[in-house]
C-alpha cells in the first residue's frame, strides 16, 4: 500500500463493513459470545478494544523500523500485554463496578487474534497515522458488531435495552444463557451475509478463527 | 448362435442390461414419515383422552406451526415446497409430546418454529440437520420457560376439562421428595405408568400405547433393535445398581424405564436416521451411551429428567461413531508400515 496518498475513508469502510472483524473475518468470535449478553458490557468491551487497537497499531507503527522479523511476534505480544495491562489497571481504578463484571474479559483481550492480525498486517507496513485510523476503524468495527449482538441478547433474553427494561415479559430467555450467545451470532452473521450477496454482490464471511 | 446383429434386432431382446439398482422398492421418505406418524397416534389419542381438549390444542399448534414454517422457509430459499413428505408433520407431533398439556400455547409453537426453521432447515433441511430439530426445539424451550414446561396437569380422563389440577411427575416426586412420597402420590405406580394415568408431557404418559406404536415400526423394520433395546437396558441396568437409596443393587429399574421419556426418546427419537449413527455397533454404543448419559442426568444432574440431553449429546458424536466402527471392506489389503 503506497503511504503517499492514503484514502482515510476507504479504511474506515473496510474495518466496518468490507472486513469487519467479527462478522467478515470471523476473529474474536469468543469474546464476541461471551460478554454481550448486555448492550453495556458488549459496547464497554468494544470501546477498551478500540482503545488497545489504536494505541498497538501506534506502537507498532512507531518501531517497526527497529522489530526484528524474527522475533516480530513476540514483540508484538509485549506490547499487546503492555496496552492491556494499562486498560486492566484505569478500568480498574475508575470503573469499579464495570470491572467487578468483565476483569476477566479486559485481560483476555491479550489473547484477541484481531488485534496481533492488524498488528501484523497492517501496522508494520504503514506509517503512524493510517496505522491508528486502522486501529480505530478494526476497533469500531468490532464495538458495533459486539453491540449489534448485544441488542439483540438483551432484547429477546430480557425485553430490555442498557439495562432498561422495555418489555414486561421475557420474549426468549434462552438468549442471554452462552448458547443463544451462538444463536444470535450465527443469526446475525447469516443475515449479514445474506444481504451482502443480494445486495453488494459479496461472497460471504470469511471462516475460521476463535 | 447363428443369428447375425441384423436378425437379432429384429426379435425382443434376449437379455437387457442395465446398471443397478435392479431390485426397487416402494418404499420413500413420505411413506416411512407418514408411518411413524401412524405409529404415534395410539399415544396421541391416549394423551387426549387423559387430558381433554388442551392436549388437542397443544398437538395442533405444533402440526401447524411446524408445517407452515418448513412451507415457507422452503419457498424462502427457493427450494422445493416438500410438506406433505411428513417430517414437518412429525418434528411437530413429537414437539407436542414432549410438552405439558396446559402450557400456554405460544411457547410450543415458538419450540416447533425453532426446530424446524433454525435446526432444520437452516443446516440443509431433511437428511442435514446435526441435532433431532424436535429435541432441539424442546431443549430451548425447557431451558428458556422451565415453570411453564414443567408445571405438569394430573391426568383427568375428561375430554372438556379446562381446569386441572397441576401436579409434580414421578420422575420429580422422586428426585425432590424421594419413594415414600411417590408411593403416597401414585399407589399403584407400575399400572399407573404402564396405562399412562400420571402427571406428565402429553406423549411419555401412555406407555402401552408408544410400545405398541413402537413394535409396529419393529416390525416393519422401520426401526431396528440397535439404538433402543441397548438404550433401555442400560438405563434399566444402571439405575438398578445406582438408582436404590440404601446401596447398590437397590434401585427400581422398572420404575425408571417407564416413567419419564424413556420410551418415546429411545423409539421414536434416538432412532431418527439422520442424526443417529447407520452402522448396527454404532448404534448400539450410541445406545449405551445414550442410557449412561440419561441416569447421570436423571441421578446426579440437575434436571430429573435426562433423555432429551442424552440424545443430543450423542447427536453430536454420531458421524464419529460411523466413521470410527465402519466394518472393513471384504479382501481390502492392509497397508503395511506406511507412514502417513
Amino acid at each position: 500500500m503506497s503511504t503517499d496518498s492514503v484514502n482515510y475513508g476507504q479504511i474506515f469502510k473496510n474495518g466496518v463493513f468490507g472486513e469487519n472483524p467479527v462478522f467478515r473475518l470471523a476473529l474474536s468470535l469468543c469474546p464476541a459470545v461471551a460478554v454481550t449478553s448486555g448492550v453495556k458490557n458488549g459496547t464497554l468491551m468494544g470501546v477498551a478494544v478500540l482503545f488497545v487497537m489504536v494505541m498497538v497499531n501506534a506502537t507498532v507503527s512507531l518501531i517497526r523500523n527497529f522489530i526484528n522479523p524474527k522475533v516480530r511476534i513476540p514483540s508484538y505480544m509485549f506490547i499487546i500485554a503492555t496496552w492491556v495491562t494499562v486498560t486492566d489497571l484505569v478500568m480498574a481504578a475508575y470503573a469499579r463496578d464495570v470491572y467487578k463484571q468483565m476483569g476477566l474479559y479486559i485481560m483476555l483481550i491479550v489473547a484477541f487474534a484481531i488485534v496481533l492480525s492488524r498488528a501484523e498486517v497492517f501496522a508494520m507496513k504503514n506509517k503512524l497515522i493510517p496505522s491508528m485510523v486502522d486501529g480505530a476503524a478494526m476497533g469500531l468495527g468490532f464495538l458495533l458488531a459486539l453491540a449489534l449482538i448485544g441488542v439483540f441478547r438483551e432484547f429477546l433474553g430480557k425485553g430490555a435495552l442498557w439495562g432498561v427494561q422495555i418489555l414486561s415479559v421475557k420474549p426468549l430467555p434462552i438468549m442471554i444463557l452462552p448458547a443463544g450467545g451462538f444463536f444470535a451470532m450465527g443469526l446475525i452473521m447469516g443475515f449479514l451475509n445474506w444481504i451482502d450477496r443480494k445486495y453488494f454482490g459479496g461472497t460471504g464471511a470469511s471462516s475460521g478463527g476463535h | 448362435m447363428e443369428a447375425t446383429p441384423k436378425e437379432q434386432t429384429k426379435e425382443q431382446p434376449k437379455l437387457i442390461v442395465s446398471i443397478g439398482p435392479h431390485v426397487r422398492t416402494d418404499e420413500s421418505t413420505a411413506k416411512i414419515m407418514w408411518t411413524v406418524n401412524g405409529a404415534l397416534l395410539p399415544a396421541a389419542l391416549m394423551s387426549i383422552y387423559y387430558f381433554g381438549l388442551p392436549a388437542v390444542m397443544v398437538l395442533a399448534v405444533c402440526i401447524f406451526t411446524a408445517m407452515i414454517t418448513e412451507a415457507a422457509i422452503q419457498k424462502m430459499l427457493k427450494k422445493e415446497i416438500a410438506v406433505a413428505d411428513g417430517s414437518a408433520f412429525l418434528t411437530g407431533l413429537l414437539i407436542a409430546m414432549n410438552c405439558p398439556a396446559n402450557i400456554p400455547l405460544h411457547i410450543p409453537a415458538i419450540g416447533t418454529f425453532v426446530a424446524i426453521g433454525i435446526t432444520k432447515q437452516l443446516f440443509g433441511g431433511l437428511g442435514y440437520n446435526v441435532f433431532n430439530p424436535a429435541l432441539i426445539g424442546r431443549a430451548l424451550i425447557l431451558i428458556s420457560f422451565p415453570k411453564a414446561m414443567t408445571t405438569f396437569t394430573h391426568p383427568v380422563a375428561n375430554i372438556m376439562a379446562f381446569d386441572a389440577k397441576t401436579m409434580a411427575t414421578p420422575l420429580t416426586v422422586l428426585k425432590e421428595d424421594g419413594v415414600a412420597k411417590l408411593l403416597e402420590l401414585y399407589p399403584n405406580i407400575y399400572q399407573n405408568l404402564l396405562l399412562g394415568n400420571r402427571a406428565g408431557s402429553l406423549g411419555e404418559t401412555a406407555t402401552i400405547a408408544l410400545l405398541l406404536g413402537a413394535a409396529f415400526l419393529m416390525i416393519k423394520r422401520y426401526i431396528t433393535w440397535h439404538i433402543p433395546i441397548p438404550f433401555i437396558l442400560t438405563v434399566a441396568a444402571a439405575t438398578w445398581m445406582f438408582g436404590g437409596k440404601e446401596g447398590l443393587f437397590t434401585g427400581d429399574a422398572l420404575f425408571h424405564v417407564m416413567a419419564g421419556g424413556l420410551v418415546l426418546g429411545a423409539f421414536y427419537m434416538a432412532t431418527d436416521y439422520v442424526t443417529g449413527p447407520s452402522v448396527r455397533s454404532a448404534q448400539i454404543v450410541f445406545g449405551i451411551a445414550c442410557g449412561i448419559l440419561t441416569v447421570l442426568i436423571r441421578l446426579k444432574g440437575g434436571y430429573p429428567e435426562g433423555v432429551m440431553f442424552a440424545i443430543l449429546i450423542m447427536n453430536c458424536f454420531a458421524p464419529l461413531l460411523d466413521r470410527g466402527m465402519r466394518s472393513k471392506v471384504f479382501g481390502k489389503a492392509e497397508a503395511k508400515g506406511v507412514k502417513k
